[in-house]
């Protein structure tokens, strides 16, 4: 495999990874920080049984359930892919 | 509400019998096909990536999710809910950064990924320290649940329990390794699934399935506050401590990061996080429903009057909805997790101990494989003993937050040295080892001057360190060592050796099996 093109497939991965993780960590900690300094407002109810804080939380593992779904449907695509196009090359 | 927890239940100790004999009986068909260490530690690579999916889940589910977090919702209601979130929001982190280079750079251990391109005999022994740490905090954990869960539903005695499980789970190990291990947890993940959501229904079937409804009567009957944040998170500092902790542990926990060499390839590794973070998700959303459940079907005052920290509201809320029978299934599903758990952890530490202590280090990675394999089963033998003496030790504990420090040291210890070895050019040996025994000790110390030690322990009147999770100084403080480490004393060989890791990460060995010597 040529090195380049290696490269490349390193330079998507990192991106990816890097877009991904920052993205989940901003959702949690976004997350925590309301728990922490926004009380009353996450304990206000939407509608009679649910408040915003129990809400948000299950969007949490929500999130995390589509970003691993968007990651997985990205490597059995393209990346398989382009590390296949380089091994092919080797 | 009268309940019959603390007498001997005939179905839960039925359910119990019929796990140990099946879990023998599992452990006899793997032990003939465990006849190498690459079978021992990696159940031969032939796993799949459904079946290692759920085996992560069963590693990864504990007795301290299922009792520990249904009963701290069922107490404090929505603060309880923090532990279910951050439990799984580890589960993305491991998927985008550690679970393929893992599989695509090791053999048996995370160790193998951090010494790749760096000096073998300094950085196994840091990472030895610093796994057999965890495992220890995370042993304690598990046989001290397990001993109140057996005196509460069995009538034994708590260190009757604690042998009982240590016995069992050191006989499976040792002669079953990793493909009885791995097919233990895929079959007490099913259970625990099948149970929580069993359970889940039959609560949620008196308030005509409607979860707004179980919610509404928790408010009505406690007040509105039980919906939102409360006591719990006092401290905003510590939430993020907490929180941090919980988020990185997950991609430092030895004994999930082991299960990724059970797989043929980085692909497989993949499809499995997939599957185990589907799995995982339902269950921590099914805690949800049966802390709430527990709160108002069998009420506050009587889950307190069991067990003060609330752990037994998940058995308590199985008897009121579905009698004694159901209260016997429940109580077998929570010790059959206990000891699949106790068993993953425990061959995680074996592994520490033999294929990175002893093979890398005392042998210099040339012992036979019959010897590898020898003292793998003499270490699984040793931590079971310990794993004995420390549950009986630390009996009393209070298990969700041992579980909770023993993520924050995972975090510090392993974390920091892993990412950093797989992503960063520049780092050295001594910056691995280095930020191995400082995340290591330092989680350790702050842990002995928080208020949990300090205060609730030693009963002093203050304590040195304010935060009961030492995750937000240690965690930022393991990555600057490193780094700093690194920059000042740069190691050229090791990123010359770069290269083959970023060619390594992508494609693997070619066999799909990673060869066997991994210096460079």
């Amino acid at each position: 495999m040529s090195l380049p093109d290696f490269r490349q497939v390193d330079a998507s991965r990192r991106r990816v990874a890097g877009a991904l993780t920052i993205a989940m960590m901003v959702i949690y900690f976004g997350f925590i920080l309301l728990v922490a300094y926004a009380k009353p407002f996450l304990s206000q109810l939407i509608v009679p049984g649910m408040s915003l804080g129990i809400l948000l939380g299950a969007l949490v593992i929500v999130a995390a359930w589509v970003l691993i779904w968007i990651y997985v449907r990205w490597a059995n695509t393209h990346y398989d892919t382009a590390i296949d196009a380089a091994r092919g090359r080797a | 509400m009268n309940t019959s927890l603390g007498q001997p239940n005939v179905i839960a100790i039925a359910g119990f019998f019929t796990f140990v004999a099946l879990s023998l009986v599992i452990t006899y068909v793997a032990a003939r096909r465990t006849r190498n260490a690459e079978q021992f530690y990696a159940a031969g690579r032939r796993i799949t990536g459904f079946q290692n999916g759920m085996a992560l889940a069963g590693d990864y589910m504990s007795a301290a999710s299922f009792l520990g977090i249904a009963g701290l919702v069922s107490l404090s209601g929505f603060d309880g809910l923090i532990y279910s979130i951050g439990f799984l929001v580890g589960w993305p982190i491991v998927m985008f950064l550690i679970a393929e280079p893992l599989r695509n750079l090791g053999k048996y251990t995370f160790s193998d990924v951090v010494a790749f391109r760096l000096r073998q005999t300094p950085v196994r022994i840091a990472a030895a320290i610093g796994s057999l740490a965890v495992v220890a905090f995370y042993l304690i954990a598990q046989m001290v649940g397990a001993g109140n869960l057996v005196r509460l539903m069995f009538g034994l005695d708590y260190e009757v329990a604690v042998v009982i499980v240590g016995v069992v789970m050191m006989a499976y190990v040792s002669f079953g390794g990793m493909i009885a291990t791995t097919w233990v947890q895929i079959v007490k993940a099913v259970l625990l699934l099948f149970g929580a959501f069993a359970l889940a229904l039959l609560a949620l079937s008196r308030f005509g399935f409607n979860p707004l409804a179980l919610f509404r009567a928790a408010a009505d009957q406690y007040g509105g506050a039980v919906l939102g944040p409360g006591r719990l998170v006092s401290n905003p500092l510590d939430a993020m401590s907490l929180g941090l902790g919980l988020m990185l542990g997950t991609a430092g926990l030895p004994h999930i990061l082991m299960r990724f060499y059970t797989v043929p390839d980085a692909r497989t590794a993949r499809v499995s996080v997939a599957y185990a973070t589907a799995f995982i998700g339902f269950f921590y959303l099914l805690t949800f429903i049966l802390g709430f459940g527990a709160m108002v079907i069998v009420g506050q005052p009587a889950i307190r009057a069991i067990d003060a920290g609330g752990n037994m509201a998940a058995p308590m809320l199985a008897e009121a909805v579905g009698g004694q029978a159901f209260l016997g299934f429940i109580s077998a599903v929570a010790f059959a997790t206990i000891l699949a758990v106790v068993a993953g952890l425990t061959l995680a530490g074996a592994a520490a101990l033999s294929h990175d202590l002893w093979v890398q280090v005392f042998r210099h990675g040339k012992a036979s494989e019959k010897e590898q394999f020898q003292v793998a089963r003499v270490s699984t033998v040793f931590l079971g003993i310990l794993a004995i003496v420390l549950g009986i030790a630390f009996k009393g504990q209070n298990v969700a937050y041992m579980v909770g420090l023993a993520f924050a040291i995972a975090a510090s210890a392993n974390f920091p040295a892993l990412i950093l070895s797989i992503f960063w050019r520049a780092f050295t040996t001594r910056a691995a080892q280095v930020s191995m025994l400082v995340g290591t000790a330092s989680s350790l110390l702050l842990i002995y001057f928080s208020p949990a030690i300090q205060i609730d322990i030693l009963h002093n009147t203050s304590a040195p360190f304010p935060l009961r999770n030492p995750g937000l100084i240690s965690i930022p403080l393991s990555f600057a060592v490193a780094i700093i480490v690194a920059l000042a004393w740069p190691e050229p060989a090791a990123a010359a050796g770069f290269a083959e890791v970023e060619r390594r990460v992508h494609v693997g060995v070619d066999e799909g099996v990673a060869d066997s010597h991994l210096s460079r």
